[in-house]
């Protein structure tokens, strides 16, 4: 458990920092200790939430003292570690439709990096990436692992609208708007799928330490898999990969 | 029910917040100033976590269609009832056709009102607050307009006589300046020891921007020792983040989930309520304190709720006893004594 520091975040907050950067190990055992600390049911604890490199962990000090609480994810951690620390990833499937109407930056994307379209998209999905955490909106996921090749930047200025299900690019990150909000990353293309039903049993598709894999369809296939989630029909595809995903730096 | 009649500035249904998918990106929201939510609930004779409205700064006319029991707790909005004035900090009955009407808050931000058996809103992700910036909870995810009509709870408590909640548990008097104590961290350490003196040696004055999400402060620049970004961690509620212009920013009800600014402190939470009822303009002062002090203040303020709850309990209770009545013979003079509890 080298690295992880305690620090302080009000009377009922406490951070259990694993580094200070972008990086999939570092994300990685956030992910794992905190999926201990929630399987652990520590008397007191409120809330885990994991970000890229930290988990903090909510609490009520009059039920558990800080001091205790950090003796508990101690020895949490410390005994994972000295036994198998076997977790397997999803591998999430996000059907999108590229360029035209949905994607209307994809030209954009294409001219700036010398790719062709077709080219660009082949990129996009050619590998899956990493959801490191969610957060900025209810479901957005911040990803890792996406290829410089295709990195471009942000609009000047923002778009006042991006429609829910926008698949966008800026810089070397990529990511989906869960909902309509305002933005200015490059628009590659759109799903028709639901990540955020807040009337759903399980209202949020996938979870930080999940992988999304983005596959091309047709803009024929984008609408009748439309009218499955407009329907609670969709089965969205899941797979399960082994550790060492293809989240390569 | 009730409906709105005339619309306050910014009034949302509001509760204890929206926890456990914080992981998910969800914001917690819930009720800006805890303290004075609680108490309204209180009083009404709500159980923890009924939902109220949340007036900001101009409260709503609001009128009810059926006889019921409400709190009106928070900034003083200078209530009346059927045109009659009424306490804040107090609860009351109103009678089926009255009318509620709640002014500008002379004093404070927000005023609670809490109605006996809770609004009725759907339950989104095991909260009824309203999360405004993503239409999430509340009616229909937004502020109330005029027309709206909200359903109300059932209600188990038969109480139905007034009630002025005791001095002894209404925050002390918040001015126009007023101290919040910090806990440094967890970025304590990318700022200057000069950066922590100027955060605890001055005054700062709440901006415009200062709403649900975060208040902005204005005052002497907080110097960093190193960068102002970091990668992006979580924000608790009462963060104190420092962006590159050295303005801090305090994180309220409605923050994002994560955020990419070093944070120098944290605003512990039982004084998160006096900022919640501070305006534009207003003067604000951060006091170190150690996390003993920050936790024996948490205690206090459950201790609070367990007095105040305790103190409703019998003061339902004595009134229900009549005045007693002796008749004194002194020197063969009678007199006839009543008496009552008070």
């Amino acid at each position: 458990m080298d690295g992880m520091r305690f620090l302080n975040a009000g009377e009922q907050g406490l951070v259990a920092e694993f580094g200070t950067s972008i990086d999939p190990e570092i994300n990685r055992r956030v992910h794992s200790t905190g999926a201990l600390i929630r399987a652990a049911g520590i008397p007191g604890i409120r809330e885990v939430v994991p970000t890229y490199r930290s988990l903090l962990i909510y609490f009520d000090p009059l039920t558990i003292s800080r001091r205790q609480l950090i003796e508990n994810v101690r020895s949490l951690v410390a005994g994972a570690e000295s036994g198998q620390a076997s977790t397997f990833a999803r591998v999430i499937e996000i059907p999108v439709a590229y360029g035209g109407e949905y994607g209307p930056d994809l030209e954009f994307v294409a001219g700036h990096t010398g790719l062709s379209p077709d080219e660009v998209v082949a990129i996009h999905t050619s590998v899956p990436y990493l959801v490191y955490m969610l957060g900025f909106t209810p479901g957005f996921p911040y990803l890792g692992g996406m290829s410089e090749r295709i990195a471009a930047p942000r609009l000047e200025q923002p778009r006042t609208v991006i429609p829910g299900g926008s698949v966008g690019i800026a810089g070397t990150q990529t990511g989906i708007y869960p909902v309509a909000s305002p933005g200015g990353w490059r628009i590659i293309g759109r799903t028709p799928v639901r990540l955020f039903d807040p009337g759903a049993a399980d209202p949020f598709l996938f979870a930080a330490g999940d992988y999304l894999q983005f596959t091309a369809v047709s803009v024929a296939d984008y609408g009748a898999i439309g009218e499955q989630v407009a329907a609670g029909r969709y089965q969205p595809v899941i797979r399960s990969a082994p550790d060492k995903g293809g989240d390569k730096h | 029910m009730i409906s709105i009649v005339t619309a306050g500035l910014f009034t949302t249904v509001q509760d204890g917040g929206r926890w456990g998918f914080q992981a998910y990106g969800m914001p917690v929201a819930g009720a800006m100033d805890r303290y004075a939510y609680n108490i309204a609930n209180i009083l009404a004779g709500n159980p923890p976590g009924a939902a109220c409205l949340e007036m900001t700064v101009t409260g709503d006319t609001i009128k009810f269609a059926t006889d019921t029991y409400i709190a009106i707790c928070g900034a003083d909005m200078r209530p009346t009832l059927d045109g009659r004035p009424v306490d804040t900090w107090s609860a009351f009955p109103v009678a089926a056709g009255s009318t509620l009407a709640c002014g500008y808050a002379v004093r404070g931000c927000r005023t609670y009102l809490a109605v006996s058996g809770g609004i009725d809103v759907p339950v989104v992700l095991g909260s009824r607050s309203t999360y405004t910036r993503a239409a999430v909870g509340g009616l229909e995810g937004r502020k109330l307009k005029i027309g709206d009509t909200l359903a109300i709870g059932r209600s188990d408590t038969a109480d139905n006589r007034p009630l002025l909640l005791p001095d002894a548990y209404r925050p002390a008097g918040a001015g126009d300046e007023i101290t919040l104590r910090v806990l440094p961290g967890p970025q304590d350490d990318h700022f200057t020891a000069a950066g922590l003196a100027t955060l605890f040696a001055s005054t700062y004055t709440v901006t415009d921007e200062a709403d649900r999400m975060g208040y902005r402060l204005e005052g002497p620049k907080i110097e960093h020792g190193g960068k102002a970004d970091i990668v992006s961690d979580a924000l608790p509620q009462g963060a104190i983040q420092v962006p590159g212009h050295g303005m801090p920013i305090i994180m309220m009800a409605d923050r994002q989930t994560t955020g990419g600014y070093t944070k120098i402190g944290t605003v512990i939470g039982p004084d998160l309520a006096l900022l919640a009822q501070a305006k534009p303009g207003d003067t604000i002062r951060l006091s170190q304190c150690s996390d003993e002090e920050a936790v024996d203040a948490f205690g206090r303020e459950r201790a609070l709720y367990e007095a105040a709850a305790a103190w409703r309990a019998s003061a339902l209770g004595r009134e229900q006893y009549p005045p007693r009545r002796f008749t004194l013979t002194v020197n063969g003079q009678n007199y006839s004594i009543e008496i009552r509890e008070e």
